[in-house]
C-alpha cells in the first residue's frame, strides 16, 4: 500500500489514518516509557551492587544489601513447573474437547474451563492456603517422599511444611491451564477437515490422526498457547505470594520455601522508605520486565522456527 | 444542539470533582495498623465538629513518603521516622504524635501443652534465630515447669511483607537479645535466619493454626478477634505477662517517666520497666509538619488531634487498642498548642 494520500481522499479518510496511526504507535511507546522508568529508578540499586544483584541471596533491608538471585531463580522455577503440570493436561483437554467430546458436552466442559480464567487471583490464593497447602502437605508430600520414596532425591527432600515452591507452581499450573486450552482449543479446531480425512482414508487410526496429522499442524498454534501461559505465571503475584512461603533462599527442593520477583515487589514495596531499598525493588522490576521481555522473544523464534519445519 | 450536550457531559465531572474537593477538608496517609480507630475517630469527628477527614491505609513507608512530598496533610506510622527520613521531609520540621497503643503477640501452636507457654527475651530471640529448634529445649522447659512440653521441632512464621508489627517485634528482640541485636536487627523487613514466611497478620495466623509446631507473631488485636493462643512473656522485671490492654498502657505509662522533658516521642517502649508492663508495646504514631502552609488547616488538624487525645482515647479498648496513658497525654496536649501555619 502506498503511503501518498490517493488522489481525491477525503479529510475523514486522513483523520482516519493518522488516529490509528497514533494508536498503534502509543503501544510501543508506551513500553519504552515504562522501560526507561523503570530502568531510571532502579540504576542507583544497580550501581552500587553490580553484577551481584543478580547472583547474591542476601536480601537485608535492615543492613542495606540487596541481591535478588533467589527471587529470580524462583520466578522460573515455579512458571516452569507450571508449565511442565498444565501444558500436557490442557493440550489433553483441548484434544477431548475438539476431537472425541459429543457436541452436547462440548460448550460446557470448554466454558467451565475457561471459566478458571476468570477466577481473581486472590481467591486462587486464600484456596492454596486452606485447600491446597494442607493437602501438600498432609498427602501429596508424604506419599511423594516416603511412599515413592524420592525423600533422597534432591528434589523432593526436606521438612515438609506445605508452603513451598511445589505449592507455588501447581497452582501456577492451574492458573495458566485455561489460555494453554482455550488457544489449544481453538487451533486444534481450525486444522483443516481434509487433513484429517487424508490421514484416516490412509488407514490411520484415530490416535494416529491426531497425533500425525493434527498435532505438527497445530504445533505453531499451540507453543503460542503455552508461551501466552508462560507469561501469565511469570507475572503472577497474589497466589504465589500467599503459599511460596516467601524465603529468599536457593534450594534444590520443591518443598523448600522460596520467593518470586513478583512476590519481592508486593511484599516490600509499600513499606519501603529507605532509597537504596526502593531502588532495589524497582531493580527487581526492571530484571523481571527483562525476563519476561527476553522469554518472550525466545518464544517467538520457537514459533517462527516450529512454522519454518511445518512448510 | 448536539455539541452543547457534549459540554455538559463534559464538564459534568469537573463540577464534581469541585464539590468533592471542597467535602474533605483534611488528608492523610499511612499505616494500617491503627486505621480501625482512626475511622472511627475520624466518622466520630465528622459528625461532631463537621471536619472531614481522609485517611489512605496505604502503609507506613507510603504514608512517609507522601508526606514528605506534601501530598498529603498528615502522615501516619508505626515506626517513627529515621533522621534521614525527616531531614528528606519538603515542609520542614515534622513532630510525632502518638495516638494510641498496639502490642504484638507471640502466638504458637501446641496442642500437648495443657498450660500457656512463658517465654523469655533471651529464650524468643535464640527461637528466631534458629538456635532453639525444639519445643522440649531445657531453656524452654525451664520457663515452663509442670507443663507437658514435646519433642517436636519449632517452626518459626514471620511476615513477608513490610509491617510495622514486624518493626515492633524486631525492636524487641533486638533490645533482649544481643545475638539478634548483632544479627538481623530492627526493621520493618529483616533478613530472617529461619522459617517461613506469611502475607499479613492473616497469612502468618493462617500458618501458625494449620501446622503443628509452630510460633509466629501477630498485632494483639488481630490475635483477640482470631481467639489465637498466645504466650506470656517475660518482662523487664522478671515478671510473666500476658497481653491484655492494662498491661500495654502500663508498659507506655513507665516509660513515659523515662521521658525527657523535650522528647520528640520517637521513643520505644518495648521491654518497658514495671512489674505489669507488657514487653512487645509500641506507640503508634501522626506524623505532623509542625509549620503548615495553610493556616485553616493547621487549626483543624491541631483540634482533631486534641479530640483524638482526650475523648478519642475512651473508644480505643473496644477496638483492642490500649489508651495512652493519662501523663503522656497531658504533655502531649501542651505540645498541640505548638503547631501552627507558616503564614
Amino acid at each position: 500500500m502506498s503511503s501518498t494520500p490517493l488522489h481525491g481522499a477525503s479529510v475523514g479518510d486522513r483523520i482516519y489514518r493518522v488516529a490509528t496511526t497514533a494508536f498503534a504507535l502509543s503501544i510501543p511507546l508506551l513500553l519504552v516509557l515504562l522501560s526507561a522508568e523503570v530502568a531510571a529508578a532502579a540504576w542507583p540499586a544497580l550501581k552500587t551492587f553490580g553484577f551481584s544483584f543478580l547472583t547474591s541471596s542476601r536480601w537485608d533491608a535492615v543492613a542495606g544489601e540487596f541481591g535478588a538471585a533467589p527471587a529470580i531463580y524462583g520466578t522460573i522455577v515455579s512458571s516452569v513447573l507450571a508449565l511442565l503440570v498444565a501444558t500436557p493436561l490442557a493440550i489433553g483437554v483441548a484434544i477431548f474437547l475438539s476431537e472425541f467430546a459429543p457436541s452436547w458436552l462440548r460448550q460446557p466442559v470448554a466454558f467451565l474451563v475457561d471459566l478458571l480464567a476468570a477466577i481473581p487471583s486472590v481467591v486462587y490464593g486464600l484456596w492454596g492456603i486452606f485447600v491446597l497447602v494442607p493437602l501438600l502437605r498432609e498427602h501429596v508430600m508424604p506419599l511423594l517422599a516416603d511412599r515413592l520414596h524420592l525423600g533422597g532425591t534432591p528434589f523432593f527432600s526436606g521438612p515438609a511444611y506445605g508452603p513451598s515452591m511445589l505449592a507455588a507452581g501447581l497452582i501456577l499450573a492451574i492458573m495458566v491451564l485455561p489460555y494453554i486450552s482455550a488457544v489449544t482449543r481453538e487451533v486444534l479446531m481450525a486444522v483443516p477437515r481434509s487433513q484429517r480425512e487424508a490421514a484416516l482414508a490412509l488407514g490411520a487410526t484415530r490416535w494416529e490422526m491426531i497425533r500425525g496429522a493434527v498435532l505438527p499442524y497445530a504445533s505453531s498454534g499451540i507453543l503460542g498457547g503455552v508461551i501466552l501461559g508462560l507469561g501469565r505465571a511469570l507475572g503472577e503475584t497474589m497466589a504465589v505470594t500467599m503459599v511460596i512461603g516467601n524465603r529468599h533462599e536457593i534450594s534444590a527442593s520443591l518443598f523448600a520455601p522460596g520467593y518470586t520477583m513478583a512476590s519481592l515487589i508486593a511484599n516490600e514495596f509499600s513499606e519501603a522508605t529507605n532509597d537504596l531499598h526502593l531502588s532495589s525493588l524497582m531493580a527487581v522490576g526492571a530484571v523481571l520486565l527483562a525476563v519476561t521481555l527476553s522469554v518472550n522473544v525466545l518464544a517467538r523464534w520457537l514459533v517462527w522456527r516450529v512454522q519454518r519445519q511445518g512448510r | 444542539m448536539r455539541l452543547r450536550t457534549l459540554a455538559a457531559l463534559i464538564a459534568l465531572p469537573a463540577v464534581t470533582l469541585a464539590a468533592n474537593a471542597q467535602s474533605v477538608d483534611l488528608t492523610g496517609a499511612g499505616a494500617t495498623f491503627p486505621y480501625p480507630i482512626y475511622s472511627k475517630w475520624f466518622s466520630d469527628y465528622a459528625a461532631k465538629a463537621g471536619v472531614r477527614i481522609n485517611y489512605q491505609s496505604i502503609g507506613s513507608g507510603g504514608g512517609i513518603r507522601q508526606l514528605s512530598e506534601q501530598t498529603v496533610d498528615f502522615g501516619a506510622s508505626d515506626a517513627p521516622m529515621s533522621d534521614a527520613e525527616l531531614s528528606k521531609a519538603k515542609g520542614g520540621k515534622v513532630l510525632h504524635f502518638p495516638m494510641v497503643l498496639g502490642a504484638v503477640v507471640v502466638t504458637y501452636n501446641l496442642a500437648e501443652a495443657e498450660k500457656t507457654i512463658k517465654l523469655s527475651g533471651a529464650v524468643l530471640g535464640d527461637v528466631f534465630l534458629g538456635k532453639i529448634t525444639k519445643w522440649n529445649d531445657p531453656r524452654i522447659a525451664a520457663l515452663n515447669v509442670g507443663t507437658k512440653l514435646p519433642a517436636k521441632d519449632i517452626l518459626v512464621v514471620h511476615r513477608s511483607d513490610g509491617s510495622g508489627t514486624s518493626f515492633i517485634f524486631t525492636d524487641y528482640l533486638t533490645t533482649v537479645s544481643p545475638a539478634w541485636a548483632a544479627g538481623p536487627g530492627r526493621g520493618k523487613e529483616v533478613q530472617w535466619p529461619v522459617g517461613l514466611g506469611g502475607k499479613g497478620n492473616e497469612g502468618v495466623a493462617g500458618q501458625v493454626r494449620q501446622i503443628a509446631g509452630s510460633i509466629g507473631y501477630v498485632e494483639l488485636a488481630y490475635a483477640r478477634q482470631n481467639k489465637l493462643s498466645y504466650a506470656e512473656l517475660q518482662n523487664a522485671s522478671g515478671a510473666f505477662v500476658a497481653p491484655s490492654i492494662e498491661a500495654i498502657t502500663e508498659a507506655a505509662a513507665a516509660a513515659a517517666k523515662k521521658l525527657e522533658k523535650d522528647t520528640d516521642y520517637r521513643v520505644s517502649i518495648v521491654n518497658a520497666p514495671g512489674k505489669k508492663a507488657y514487653p512487645i508495646s509500641s506507640f503508634t504514631w501522626l506524623l505532623v509538619y509542625e509549620k503548615m502552609s495553610d493556616a485553616g488547616k493547621a487549626k483543624k488538624l491541631a483540634d482533631f488531634i486534641k479530640y483524638a487525645l482526650k475523648e478519642g482515647q475512651a473508644s480505643a479498648p473496644a477496638l483492642d487498642y490500649a489508651p495512652l496513658p493519662g501523663n503522656v497525654v497531658k504533655q502531649l496536649e501542651k505540645r498541640v498548642a505548638t503547631l501552627t501555619s507558616n503564614r
